[in-house]
Order: structure tokens, then C-alpha cells, then sequence
């Protein structure tokens, strides 16, 4: 197994006396999907916060033997952890390629930055055609579709060869068919990747996902595969008692 | 007919560039009086600063409200000199400024030295500057002040720096400020030829800025500073410090308002608190956003209607002229929030919007700023 994993020992994140995230240890390996679960207010988002540097935590978070917690969330990104949020923040008034291309500058030099762009780079060519939007490439991002301004940020993960994505509900608000696409577009390239997809939708998660950890209230209840999951007791208890409660309805259909 | 388009995009601003370039160098000169020419010269100098202003400001999203600071130590840095010259010529190598004589004991303090070296003068006018606001900057972005914070404190500095110059009137003149040179590198300022030729200097400054932060804008550097305006958390986990890209365009923006400053002191030659403190800064501000501080000439054009409106008003109603400014200013901000040079494309806008095409219909208008950055 080579070094190009995400390692979290003891990780807990403090809001004035409150433990939003617990002692949480985790082991995200490469080549398979992971999906991130639980009630609301679990934990989930602030885990990706820390992780990437947005709030402060003690622990341990490491990646290629980097400790990711000693280190600014700029200089993160560069050591190959990327990240999507909840709502999709393209730049809005700049077009498709424009964004990707925005996004590789970690892999220029500090004094190309002055020159224009010219021609496409084949990195952004690459994540044109992976992500599906090469015949949009000169929209703005702002009239994309909502499922198209998720594609275009995981594209420009791409395009920062981010070896760690994490994406923070990538499907919400999504139609069925965007969903499958988004599903295959993780597949086709988690396979050199670490991924890590938090997610609400049941269905998505049993279609897609190798490995589920479930969080609740700040610390990891259970983790496997989906049938694993289901079939544990302390996961239908959390559950147990929603009003609309996915795993039910996904035991029922 | 795209291929004409991307073509004008690329080169119209640099074509719009040339013809100011001709208007200050090739018409003004010919059509202005003397008095005029020197006028325009000055307000060409607050020009320069506005360029910066609007590098800073309309792409960096950093409201400079101190800028008074760094075009007053370009100024004063070019003052001294002129002063020492001025000293030299009539007293020998050792002679002193005349105001040390007579506020003071007259001696000069050490740090006036190295200013009766022309090529130490006109080091300090790009250094000096560019030094301040890499600490200054340095420390402020890092601690991730903006916002209003930061206009604030750019204007509390403006005032402080006014404040030091009034109060140490044996080193720098005091309120009177630094005046009465009589050359500018051996050049006798007396002679309107040598008066147009600084003129000149202004005018071609002037010019490399806009040419300076035209390419800019179209880099990727410039890209990146709109993106950071915008969305400065995003940038971030672009894997850029949003520190570092302010910062770049914090010092251009000094460095350009220090070298208006240093002109302006051998064109209207005098330099005193009254032009660097932070009712100064404030008209350098307005100028700016009233031409459009986001636009490639917005900034510049801008700065030289308000110098020119300063001057035109003040001839005819000496004690109203303020309102009037005042009042376009409110007016301009109400009605063309983004500047008087954003009349043209959202004329424009509107022409597009009234014959609608299939692609463009759905299209939001783009931000002027992004107009013209592609």
C-alpha cells in the first residue's frame, strides 16, 4: 500500500466548550469511495473543516507523512487535499475554462502570473471532457446549471491534481439523472483518488459508496459497507424516531 | 466578426491607451497656455496615484483612503531634493535649506544627507514606498483586516503622517510644507521649456502606468485579484495565500501614488501636509470612483476631471466650488455606481438586451470589472 492516504487520529474541533467533532479517528485510503453520514449537526462539515484548515483542532490529520493541522489552508491545498462546499462557489462572472484554468495556477510559477493566458493548458483540457462541460467552456459560470457548477468544482480539483477530494453534499438539490452523472464521474476518477463524500441521500450513498462511516454528535458510531451499515443497531437507533428518516424509508423500499 | 471582436478586446484598451497618450503629449501641449499645460501637469500627477487606486481598490477591493501617505513620500522624498539643490546652488555643497535656518539652529538632521544625491532621490521615491507597504501590508493582510477596518486604518495613517509633518517644522517645513525650488537636476525650473519637459515626464509616467496595469489585468495575476476581491475564502482553497496577491497590488498601488507625488512637487512646486493628508487622499479616492475605479482608464480619466473640476470651480465660485463636487460625486455614486466610464458599456448593455440572441439572451450582464479584464 503506498503512503497516498488520509490518516486522522484523536481529531477533535472545540466551539467554546463544545465538542463538535469527538476523538475521531479515521483512515481514508485511495481507490475507493467513502461517504460521510449522519443526522444534522453531526459533525461531518466541521471534520472537513478541520481537516482543510477553516477552524482550528487538536489531533492528528496526515497525509503523505504532512501533518495537515500544522499547516495553512493554502499550503493544504498545494499538499494535494482539495475541497468542495455546500453551495457551489465558482466565480460566477468568469467562464468555465477561465475557472478551471484560475485554479491551476499552484502549478505555475510566481512570475508567469503576470503574462496572459494563451492557448488552453491540457490539464484543463483533461478536466473539460472529464467533468462533461467542453461544449460550455466559454459560459459563465453563473448560468450554469446547479448540477454543472458542482462538475465544474470538482473539475477544478482536477485541475489542481488534488490527490484528496472532499466534497461536501456534491448531489443536493440535484435531479436524478445529475445524480448518476455526478455518481459515475466519482467513480471514474476515485480510482487514483481519495474521496470522501459527505451525503444526506440514501439512495446515492447505497449505489455509490465502498466504505460509509456514520457520525453522531461529533463522533464516529459505525463503519463499513452499506450493508454493514444498515444492519447495525446503534445506526438505526440515531436514526430511529425521525420524521423523515432515510434509512427507514430505504429499509421500507 | 469574432476574430474582430477578441482582437478588439485584446487591443482596444491599448488603442484607447495611444490616445491618451497623444492628447497629453501631442495636443494638450499645443493648445494649452503655459499656466494650463502646468495645471494639466498636476493633475496628470494625482492621475498616476488614481491608476494605483484603482489596481488597489476597483480590482483589489481595497479601499485606500491613505494614499495621501505614500504620494506624499514620493513628494517630500523629491522635495528634500529640490530643496538641497536649490540650497547648493546658491550656498555651496554644505548649505543647508533655508527654513532650517529659519525655524531651526541651522543644521540639517542626518536623514537629509543622502537626498542631495540625485540617483539616492529617485531610488527612495520607488523604494521607500514600496518598503512601507510591504510592511504595512504584510501585517495588515495577514491578520486578514478589510473591509471597512482596513479604510480606516489607511485613513487614520493619512492622518497621522499629516499630523508628524505640521508638528516637525524644522526637518520638513512644518504647514508650510517644502517650497520655492529653483531646479530640478540642474534644470532651471524658471524656464517654461524645462517646465514642459517635467510636464512631459508626468504625461509618459502617466502613460507606462496604464500600460503597466493593462497588462496586468489581463494576466493571470489580474484574474486572480478580481477572484480575490470576490471571493477571497475561495481563493484560498485555490491554494494561493490571498495575503501575497493583495499585497503585489497594495505596493503597485504606493509605488505608482509615490511617483505622481514626486512629480507634483516640481510642477506646482510646493509639497505640504495640505497635499498628502486625508482630505487629499479622500479627492485622490473620488476621482477614482468617479471615473470608474474598476475600468483600465476609469481611474485616470477620473482623477483629471476632478483636478480639472477643482480648478475650473474654484476660479468661479471661490467659496461654493466644494458643493459642487460634492454634489456630482453623490450624483455620479446614485445613479452610475460604477463610474462615469461605465455610461458607455451599460449603454451598450442595454442595446444588446433590446435585440436579443439566442446565446446571449439568458446571459447576465458581466460585472464591469470583468468586462474589461478579458
Amino acid at each position: 500500500m503506498n503512503d497516498d492516504y488520509l490518516e486522522i487520529r484523536g481529531l477533535t474541533v472545540e466551539f467554546d466548550g463544545f465538542r463538535a467533532v469527538d476523538a475521531v479517528d479515521l483512515t481514508l485510503l485511495q481507490g475507493r469511495l467513502h461517504f460521510l453520514i449522519g443526522p444534522n449537526g453531526a459533525g461531518k462539515t466541521t471534520l472537513v473543516d478541520a481537516v482543510t484548515g477553516l477552524v482550528p483542532a487538536t489531533g492528528l490529520v496526515r497525509h503523505r507523512r504532512q501533518d495537515l493541522l500544522r499547516t495553512k489552508p493554502h499550503r493544504i491545498v498545494r499538499a494535494g487535499i482539495g475541497r468542495t462546499f455546500q453551495t457551489a462557489t465558482v466565480f460566477e462572472g468568469l467562464s468555465v475554462l477561465q475557472n478551471l484554468d484560475i485554479a491551476g495556477g499552484i502549478h505555475r510559477r510566481a512570475w508567469r502570473m503576470g503574462f496572459a493566458r494563451r492557448g488552453t493548458p491540457s490539464y484543463v483540457e483533461e478536466a473539460l471532457e472529464i467533468i462533461g462541460l467542453a461544449s460550455l467552456r466559454d459560459r459563465p459560470a453563473g448560468v450554469l446549471a446547479h448540477g454543472q457548477k458542482q462538475w465544474l468544482e470538482i473539475g477544478m480539483l482536477l485541475v489542481q491534481d488534488a490527490r484528496v477530494m472532499l466534497l461536501d453534499e456534491p448531489v443536493a438539490g440535484m435531479s436524478t439523472e445529475e445524480r448518476e452523472e455526478t455518481g459515475d464521474l466519482l467513480r471514474r476518477i476515485g480510482s487514483e483518488r481519495t474521496i470522501v463524500v459527505i451525503e444526506h441521500d440514501m439512495d446515492f450513498v447505497r449505489t455509490y459508496a465502498d466504505v460509509v462511516t456514520v457520525m453522531h454528535a461529533g463522533k464516529v458510531l459505525a463503519e463499513g459497507t452499506v450493508a454493514e451499515i444498515q444492519a447495525d443497531p446503534r445506526v438505526q437507533q440515531v436514526y430511529l424516531g425521525r420524521a423523515h428518516e432515510p434509512m427507514q424509508e430505504a429499509d421500507h423500499a | 466578426m469574432k476574430q474582430l471582436q477578441t482582437w478588439g478586446r485584446t487591443w482596444g484598451p491599448l488603442l484607447a491607451i495611444a490616445l491618451v497618450a497623444v492628447a497629453l503629449l501631442m495636443v494638450a501641449p499645443a493648445v494649452l497656455s503655459p499656466f494650463r499645460l502646468n495645471n494639466l501637469g498636476k493633475y496628470v500627477c494625482w492621475a498616476i496615484a488614481g491608476v494605483g487606486i484603482g489596481l488597489a481598490w476597483g480590482r483589489g477591493g481595497m479601499l485606500v483612503m491613505g494614499q495621501g501617505v505614500f504620494f506624499g513620500l514620493g513628494g517630500y522624498a523629491m522635495a528634500m531634493h529640490l530643496k538641497l539643490e536649490a540650497a547648493m546652488a546658491s550656498g555651496g555643497p554644505d548649505a543647508v535649506p533655508d527654513f532650517m535656518v529659519l525655524y531651526g539652529d541651522g543644521t540639517m538632521p542626518g536623514w537629509w544627507e543622502p537626498f542631495r544625491s540625485g540617483a539616492f532621490t529617485l531610488a527612495a521615491i520607488v523604494v521607500l514606498p514600496a518598503l512601507v507597504a510591504v510592511v504595512l501590508g504584510w501585517a495588515i493582510f495577514k491578520r486578514r483586516v478589510k473591509g471597512a477596518y482596513f479604510a480606516i486604518l489607511t485613513q487614520a495613517l493619512a492622518v497621522v503622517f499629516a499630523t508628524l509633518l505640521v508638528a516637525t517644522i524644522k526637518q520638513t517645513g512644518g504647514f508650510n510644507g517644502l517650497n520655492q525650488f529653483t531646479q530640478f537636476f540642474g534644470y532651471n525650473l524658471y524656464d517654461p521649456v524645462n517646465k514642459r519637459m517635467i510636464y512631459s515626464i508626468a504625461s509618459v509616467a502617466l502613460v507606462v502606468c496604464l500600460v503597466l496595469v493593462w497588462q496586468l489585468y489581463r494576466s493571470r495575476f489580474g484574474e486572480l485579484l478580481v477572484a480575490t476581491r470576490d471571493a477571497e475564502e475561495r481563493v484560498r482553497f485555490l491554494g494561493h495565500d490571498p495575503a501575497n496577491i493583495k499585497l503585489v497590488a497594495f505596493v503597485l498601488a504606493a509605488v505608482m501614488a509615490s511617483i505622481g507625488g514626486a512629480l507634483f512637487a516640481p510642477i506646482t512646486g510646493i509639497i505640504s501636509p495640505s497635499d498628502v493628508d486625508a482630505t487629499a487622499s479622500i479627492l485622490l479616492i473620488a476621482g477614482v470612483a468617479l471615473g470608474g475605479r474598476a475600468l483600465l482608464l476609469g481611474p485616470a480619466l477620473g482623477a483629471l476631471a476632478v483636478g480639472f473640476g477643482r480648478t475650473t470651480l474654484s476660479e468661479t465660485f471661490p467659496d461654493q466650488w466644494t458643493y459642487f463636487l460634492g454634489l456630482l460625486f453623490i450624483v455620479v455614486i446614485l445613479f452610475l455606481p460604477a463610474g462615469l466610464g461605465s455610461m458607455w458599456s451599460q449603454a451598450l448593455g442595454r442595446l444588446r438586451s433590446s435585440r436579443p440572441t439566442p446565446t446571449r439572451a439568458s446571459a447576465p450582464t458581466p460585472t464591469d470589472e470583468l468586462e474589461v479584464a478579458r
